[in-house]
């Protein structure tokens, strides 16, 4: 089982939270984009072994939606902070 | 037979001898598989039976069956919900159905009866669509409401009491159980008898790409010179394609099972419960086998959590409260790769010489004999194959994804 650091709360159970998916910013030219970049973008993932930035949300908590880096293979958080 | 047992037991004869050989790496092969599970094995063994193509190496990084072909719960069945679900599941279970037969093996099929429960009026309408599609494609299902449920199966609730009363069931005859390991043995004895060279603890580190087109796989135990190189490797198999400079649209999330206690025989079918999201069968032992949906994050762990067998037993206890007693004796994790339309992907890459048969999910254990039959045929003739062009890796690009809710531990 794993533990996760809210930046609001501190640490809590994960069945709290929601997991999110990793981390997968949007095109910054969102117009001009074209439709095959926006199908990887959509769709493709790293879905990589090793510390994945990542979404959770606080369900069962704050509320907040934010960032953390875990290992997918360990499963241990290694930070958690907010999205800027 | 029992006298020739005692005999063998005493001589130490073996009925067989090894299922499958130990070979040194070749310098190069015709083809290299990547992942010893059921879909590579399969595809080894119809490329060599059914095109001829036996300069074939299957490299597995543990054992054969390591990954989810040993540990799933071997549900079979073929009532999914879109046209090219079922036309496809159709086809591969036709082949388990003679697979004892061709094998000369006994792969203990059991086509005792499928039972995906309603709890809802949506998902009797979902069931009702199902129901016809299947009768269009021949996969054979119907719709039945609980006074046949419980003939069917006499210790569930059929009640009204329980928080998700059961509406009603869409009811595949056809579906049931088999042995995982069986099928993996199966196919790796064959293909090892037409000369494909199966090489366990051999784990792919690179695949070498030269102008767009592969040109060799490295592994722990050398260079292999080829141009044709199959990812089979399910819920790795975002690893092996990153190696190949290829990425797919796929997310590792285990799936865990678990066997309780053996009990005398009482529940003769499979019961399915989409909206609980929980699946039960007993197996031959008498253990009663039971599943759930994926974990809720993503990991390519493979530990079990108390939050499963909790959440499990919860919703078990609703369907059958006769199992308050029964004691839970081993529980499992094995590692499922999700595509965004919970559908497989087989077929081309961009990259030339480097084929794919991955996006497996909770649902590749009964698509293992199609799978390789027909991954084996375009490979064969470089060309895809009219029933698994749906599956297309560029459908994520043409805007025509499958959406297959009848998928296990996904549909609602
Ligand atoms: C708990 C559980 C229950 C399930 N229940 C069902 C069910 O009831 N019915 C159903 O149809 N499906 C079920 N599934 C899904 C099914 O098990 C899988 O979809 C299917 O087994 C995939 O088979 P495969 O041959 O593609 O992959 P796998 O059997 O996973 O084989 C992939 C192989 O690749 C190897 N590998 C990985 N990396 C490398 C490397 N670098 N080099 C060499 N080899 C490598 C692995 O060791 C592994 O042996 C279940 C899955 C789980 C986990
Ligand atoms: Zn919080």
């Amino acid at each position: 089982m794993i533990q996760i650091d809210c930046p609001n709360c501190g640490m809590r159970n994960v069945n709290e939270f929601r997991f999110g998916g990793e981390y997968n910013p949007r095109p910054k030219e969102m117009m001009n984009v074209s439709n095959e970049e926006w199908a990887d973008y959509v769709f493709l993932r790293e879905n990589k072994v090793g510390v994945q930035k990542e979404w959770w949300y606080h369900r069962a908590g704050c509320g907040l939606w934010f960032l953390a880096e875990r290992h997918t293979k360990t499963n241990k958080v290694e930070s958690a902070y907010l999205w800027d | 037979m029992s006298l020739k047992l005692i005999k063998q037991a005493l001589n130490g004869k073996r009925p067989l001898s090894r299922m499958w050989r130990h070979h040194d790496l070749k310098e190069s092969y015709d083809v290299v598989i990547i992942g010893g599970g059921g879909h590579g094995l399969a595809c080894a063994y119809y490329l060599a039976k059914e095109h001829g193509i036996t300069n074939v190496a299957v490299a597995e990084k543990h054992y054969i069956g390591a990954g989810g072909s040993g540990r799933n719960t071997a549900i079979v069945r073929s009532n999914y919900l879109t046209p090219a679900g079922v036309r496809f599941y159709d086809e591969s279970l036709k082949l388990y159905e003679q697979m004892s037969v061709e094998f000369d093996f006994n792969v203990m099929l059991s086509q005792r009866g499928h039972l995906t429960l309603a709890h809802s009026d949506g998902a009797m309408r979902t069931m009702r669509r199902r129901a016809e599609v299947n009768l269009l494609e021949g996969g054979e299902s119907s719709v039945i409401g609980p006074d046949k449920i419980k003939k069917l199966c006499p210790p569930l609730d059929v009640s009204d009491h329980p928080r998700y009363p059961i509406l009603g069931a869409l009811y595949h005859p056809r579906g049931g159980i088999m042995r995982h390991d069986a099928v993996v043995w199966g196919y790796a004895h064959h293909a090892d008898r037409m000369g494909v060279h199966i090489h366990q603890l051999t784990e792919a580190t690179g695949i070498e790409v030269q102008n767009g087109k592969v040109t060799g796989v490295q592994t722990n135990r050398g260079f292999i010179k080829t141009g044709m190189v199959h990812n089979a490797t399910a819920g790795w198999s975002s690893i092996i394609a990153d190696m190949a400079g290829v990425k797919l649209p796929i997310t590792t999330y285990p799936l865990q099972a678990l066997v309780t206690e053996p009990l005398k025989p009482f529940l003769d079918v499979v019961i399915v419960s989409g909206s609980l999201h929980v699946y039960i069968s007993q197996s031959d032992r008498g253990e009663l086998v039971m599943g759930a949906s994926v974990d809720p994050y993503a990991s390519y762990s493979m530990r079990g959590s108390l939050g499963f067998t909790e959440g499990l037993a919860g919703h078990m206890l609703e369907l059958f409260p006769s199992l308050s007693h029964v004691r839970v004796m081993r529980q499992w994790a094995g590692l499922c790769d999700m595509t965004p339309d919970y559908s497989q992907i087989m077929g081309f890459t961009p990259v030339e010489g480097f084929v794919v048969d991955v996006g497996w999910g909770t649902y590749g254990f009964k698509a293992t004999p199609s799978a390789g039959k027909r991954m084996a045929e375009l490979i064969a003739t470089n060309e895809t194959p009219e029933m698994i062009r749906p599956f297309r890796l560029a459908r994520f690009y043409e805007n025509d994804p499958v959406g297959e809710k009848g998928a296990a531990s996904v549909e609602k």
